[in-house]
């Protein structure tokens, strides 16, 4: 088992290595470079100079990767010059209420999509099996931005029972749940297509094991087979799903995010895109980043305690 | 393209109904491309995926002979008119002809995917066989390099470089592609590996094949069902990538038409109850999307078929 894990840490920190690789070129591709980046491009060339003397950017690419690192590991992500503000600030507000967000929502969907693919599974090719089909099928084929606006023309305007808009950021979170419920639902309907679908074909690979068949044959009940055999061995690879998931839950939170004007880490890498705030993008791209990676060593190393067959 | 790991097991109904012909009634079984088209076209829901796919090109490519629009110029004066003779689905906020507009927009969007696809299932093609049949380091430094490239979420990435380019949409094409082809990378490299070991392999090097010989005569051949299956995918990801980036203000620059940034003008009138400026567009990338999954599960069963009788 320990041996698994460290593995698993060796991993995760050569894919951590490969994102900050990655996101340190993209550093490099902006036009003028890292100073222009943050200075704008109006920046005069003595006060470039300057920037790049300062932050060792007249050395050679491999230092000036290792200081950005060290930086890095100080908590230094840069600083947004259209925001005056650095970003390790500016992200420490927002990401909070976009945990709040992807958090509810991945939990909800789990929640739900577990008992609906069960069911799915034991009614196999019914009515309501199909029926479920179809709908996975529309989610998952919806751009979640679509969706959302579809809730809102439902519950916003039809109907008028929900605010159109998220939170703000002036208060906190929780005194504001009614502006929640529409971004948590949009994320959540994305998300559980998706989970059902897995959780689905998952009960039906164990009802099809030879242990389900010992378990009828010596007279147990069809409940306890379900309950006590098939969910417990079909739960467990959704731990692994969620891990694999969070990128595409983290892109969901952006569109969510900026359609309901939800004051998150999404909004913010949006309102940057607009606004060519260039290290608050690529600050926000390296947490993200770094989130994946952590979410799923977590999920592996749960996985792996999880389900005692696991082991490397 | 917002759920980037791979690609999701959506297990079609139809697929149960398949095995139900009893196998004894032929004398002899079809066999590789004849018994994948069978397989394929007994599928209800795929076959109605290519019928939608079909209706789509024609009318995005044919329809614009049949109904003239002006997609150019825009006119005020017939800003936000509701549905009827003349303008079949209503104008825009401009002026400009929705049904007209739905045309052109989908023109750009099914072209922009079809070669997303095409050139992101090449470099996956090329990158995953390349990694799997090296193998050792080469293979354990690409794979790192695909999971890298999977942890930051591509549309992060997408909007980082749509930002910073303000793209063509040929540049457009190449950036989305180039956040597209780790997918059939793994794919393709997970194909290699198990083909590699098969005893024909091994036959055909007894036999003299060197190395790029038995990769491009006798592996690669092999993993053209896991390919064409993906590239559906992919197309039905990338018209969901080019919507999203439209729709967040990015993507084909704002005179072009297009399904995403119609859906986001949109938005702004929700509550004036203008919904021909929301449903037809959105209706129009879930068929489109809904139809590309229905064909590439359709083939995969097919290729799957294909694959077991061999």
């Amino acid at each position: 088992m320990i041996r698994y894990i460290l593995r698993r840490c060796g991993h995760a920190l050569v894919v951590l290595l490969g994102v900050s690789i990655i996101v340190f070129t993209l550093l490099h591709l902006l036009p003028g470079g890292p100073a222009r980046a943050s200075l704008g491009l109006r920046a005069n060339p003595a006060s470039i100079a300057a920037f790049n003397a300062r932050y060792g950017l007249n050395q050679s690419l491999p230092v000036q990767y290792v200081i950005w690192v060290g930086q890095l590991l100080h908590g230094n992500l840069g600083y947004s010059y259209k925001l005056n503000q650095s970003v390790t600030s500016l992200l420490a507000e927002d990401i909070p209420r976009t945990l709040a967000l992807a958090g509810s929502a991945t939990f909800l969907a789990v929640a739900v999509a577990i008992p609906l693919g069960m069911l799915q599974a034991v009614r196999r090719n019914s009515a309501v099996d199909y029926a479920l089909t179809g709908l996975a099928f529309l989610f998952y084929s919806m751009p979640s931005f679509f969706l959302g606006i579809i809730l809102i023309i439902l519950l916003s305007d039809t109907v008028p029972l929900l605010p159109s808009t998220g939170p703000t950021a002036t208060a906190p979170l929780w005194s504001q749940l009614p502006n929640l419920v529409l971004p948590v639902l949009t994320l959540t309907l994305i998300t559980l297509a998706l989970f059902s679908r897995y959780m689905r074909s998952s009960v039906l690979d164990n009802l099809a094991q030879d242990y389900v068949r010992t378990a009828r044959a010596k007279g147990l009940r069809p409940r306890r087979v379900l309950f006590g055999h098939v969910f417990p061995n079909s739960v467990l690879p959704i731990i692994t799903l969620v891990g694999l998931s969070l990128p595409g839950i983290l892109a969901g939170a952006l569109i969510v995010e900026s359609l309901f004007n939800y004051p998150g880490m999404g909004l913010l890498f949006w309102n940057a895109a607009q606004s060519e705030d260039f290290p608050v993008m690529l600050g926000t791209s390296l947490v993200v980043g770094v989130g994946v990676v952590l979410g799923s060593l977590i999920a592996d190393i749960l996985y792996g305690v999880a389900d005692p067959r696991i082991r490397y | 393209m917002l759920w980037t790991p791979g690609p999701i097991v959506l297990e079609l109904p139809v697929d149960f109904e398949a095995p139900s012909s009893p196998a004894g009634d032929e004398p002899e079984q079809p066999r590789g491309f004849a018994a994948a088209l069978r397989v394929f076209a007994a599928n209800r829901l795929a076959v109605a995926g290519l019928v939608v796919i079909a209706a789509f090109l024609l009318f995005c490519f044919v329809g614009p002979f049949l109904y003239r629009t002006n997609q150019v110029a825009t006119d005020i004066a017939r800003a936000n008119l509701p549905p009827g003779p003349g303008h079949l689905l209503g104008t825009d906020s401009v002026g400009y002809d929705v049904l007209g507009r739905l045309m052109a927009g989908g023109r750009i969007t099914l072209v922009v995917a079809i070669l997303v696809a095409v050139l992101a299932v090449t470099v996956g093609l090329i990158w995953g066989a390349t990694a799997a049949y090296v193998g050792g380091v080469v293979d354990d430094v690409m794979m790192r390099v695909v999971d890298a490239w999977l942890a930051i979420p591509s549309l992060f990435l997408l909007i980082f470089l749509d930002a910073l380019l303000r793209p063509s949409v040929l540049i457009l094409i190449a950036v989305i592609s180039a956040l597209a082809w780790m997918a059939p990378a793994r794919l393709v490299r997970a194909e290699v590996l198990s083909l590699k070991t098969l005893p024909y392999v091994e036959a055909a090097r007894g036999a003299g094949a060197t190395g790029a010989g038995v990769l491009w005569r006798h592996l690669l051949p092999n993993v053209v069902g896991t390919i064409v299956v993906n590239a559906t995918f992919q197309v039905a990801d990338a018209v969901l990538t080019v919507a999203a980036l439209s729709f967040l203000g990015l993507g084909i620059p704002p005179p072009a038409a297009n399904w995403g940034s119609m859906l986001s003008n949109g938005v702004d009138y929700v509550f004036a109850g203008y919904w021909w400026q929301i449903w037809p567009a959105g209706v129009a990338i879930v068929l489109v999307v809904v139809a590309f999954n229905f064909v590439g599960d359709g083939l995969r069963d097919a290729v799957d078929v294909r694959l077991r009788r061999r």
